[in-house]
């Protein structure tokens, strides 16, 4: 077992590392564009342009972006005039300016990219089991966002999509179960134990004033005593 | 003094709760396909001689599908007692090579498709020349689709699989030789005996 969680938290280690490695992918051309945009800007001292117009380090970081011909090279560059508008005003807003592209969007579904977003919040991954599948960045995950995204574009809806994972990896993969007889406990159970808790406080609590009504008077004597007590 | 066992009984109940909590494997995630039909599906197998496969080709014999791939390390932790396995008895065991190809196959990247399969295989067969061949064939997923068809979610995993195709266990993680004994081996010889 000891074994298993470890192999499985190697795993875990590896996707982790993989997905950084697929991130920065092609890291010398993306990371040149990158520290050459970041060295202009750092020429410019871009926080200090935020005190007046300062359009020239937007319009060269965009023209180290055009004359970078690799795409994926480019978005570096094209994330740096994104930003730039806070310093610039409106350099960028202006449509005679010189500016590259603008970033490309993530997706040319986005209804359905948040309807995947929206359901896969609710699934979860079966290899970082306290994560979701929207959040995961499992391989595993990647692949099931792939076919939940392949299902909806079929026109599948939200609860057949569910219906096709959990017969192949069970309730497991729901974070909200279906009520059924194998998940009253985990549903009700809680509600059970609260109640069992509120039951047993109220009997004690009876317990404790029939005692304080049945227990004998003090005496005088004992009363003294008491007093003499708390004086000290 | 009854009152004083009664914290002490919660306490053992408590226990006992998570301590068995702490041997079972979270990991192991029971099978909703236990019992039901395997679900079809046609690849190229490794071996390009021996053309496709589909479950259906098993009909009348009691199988094991072992999911496998050169670079999962459990899977040659267990190889060993595949070959073994397979030397002993005879019951065939059908490989599923699960994406052999992975994003850090960076060499394999921009390659098409037909250019993939010919990679995984080469790379596939020179392990199991390597570490012993218990397969009868085995069939490539590329794409791990057909593996999330079968809610395959680590590799290696192994079912077994009976005369009628359905799925009767399904063993997540490395088979070891007490899962072998204990669950695999009688399974088998009740389904054969059927």
């Amino acid at each position: 077992m000891g074994a298993l969680h470890t192999s499985a938290l190697w795993a875990e280690l590896v996707a982790a590392r993989r997905s950084r490695v697929a991130a920065f992918g092609q890291p010398a051309r993306r990371g040149l564009a990158a520290s050459l945009s970041l060295a202009v800007a750092g020429l410019f001292q871009l926080p200090a342009a935020a005190q007046g117009p300062q359009p020239a380090a937007a319009v060269v970081s965009a023209s180290a972006a055009a004359t970078t011909p690799h795409p994926v090279a480019s978005a570096a560059p094209a994330a740096a005039v994104a930003t730039a508008p806070v310093a610039t005003g409106q350099a960028v807003a202006s449509p005679t300016s010189t500016l590259g592209p603008e970033a490309a969007p993530m997706t040319d579904e986005p209804v359905l990219e948040a309807r995947l977003l929206k359901l896969s919040e609710e699934l979860r991954c079966l290899v970082c089991q306290n994560e979701s599948l929207a959040s995961s960045r499992a391989e595993l995950a990647d692949d099931l966002r792939r076919e939940v995204r392949s299902l909806l574009r079929e026109g599948k809806t939200d609860p057949q999509v569910k219906d096709f994972l959990v017969e192949r990896y069970g309730d497991f993969v729901l974070y909200r179960p279906e009520l059924k007889p194998m998940t009253w406990l985990l549903w009700f159970g809680p509600f059970v134990l609260l109640l069992g808790a509120v039951a047993g406080l109220g009997w004690y609590l009876r317990q404790r004033r029939q005692l304080a009504q049945t227990a004998p008077a003090l005496s005088d004597a004992e009363r003294a005593r008491v007093d003499q007590w708390l004086k000290d | 003094m009854k009152k004083f066992l009664i914290p002490l009984g919660l306490f053992f109940g408590l226990v006992v709760f998570l301590a068995l909590g702490l041997q079972r494997d979270p990991h192991e995630i029971p099978s909703p396909l236990i019992n039901k039909p395997a679900p079809a599906f046609s690849l190229p197998t490794l071996d390009p001689a021996a053309g496709g496969f589909s479950p259906a080709d098993m009909q009348g014999r009691v199988w094991l599908l072992n999911v496998w791939a050169t670079w999962c390390v459990a899977c040659r932790q267990e190889h060993p007692l595949l070959v073994d396995f397979a030397q002993r008895h005879q019951v065939p065991i059908v490989g599923m090579s699960y994406k052999e190809i992975q994003p850090q196959d960076v060499q394999a990247q921009g390659m098409d498709a037909t250019a993939k399969l010919q990679f995984a295989r080469e790379r596939s067969q020179v392990w199991l020349s390597r570490y012993g061949n218990p397969y009868v064939l085995s069939v490539m997923d590329l794409d791990g689709r057909v593996g999330i068809q079968y809610g395959v979610y680590g590799v290696p995993e192994t079912y077994v699989i009976d005369k009628q195709g359905v799925i009767r266990y399904k063993a997540v993680g490395e088979v070891t030789p007490a899962i072998l004994a204990s669950k695999v081996l009688p399974l088998i010889q009740k389904l054969n005996a059927s």
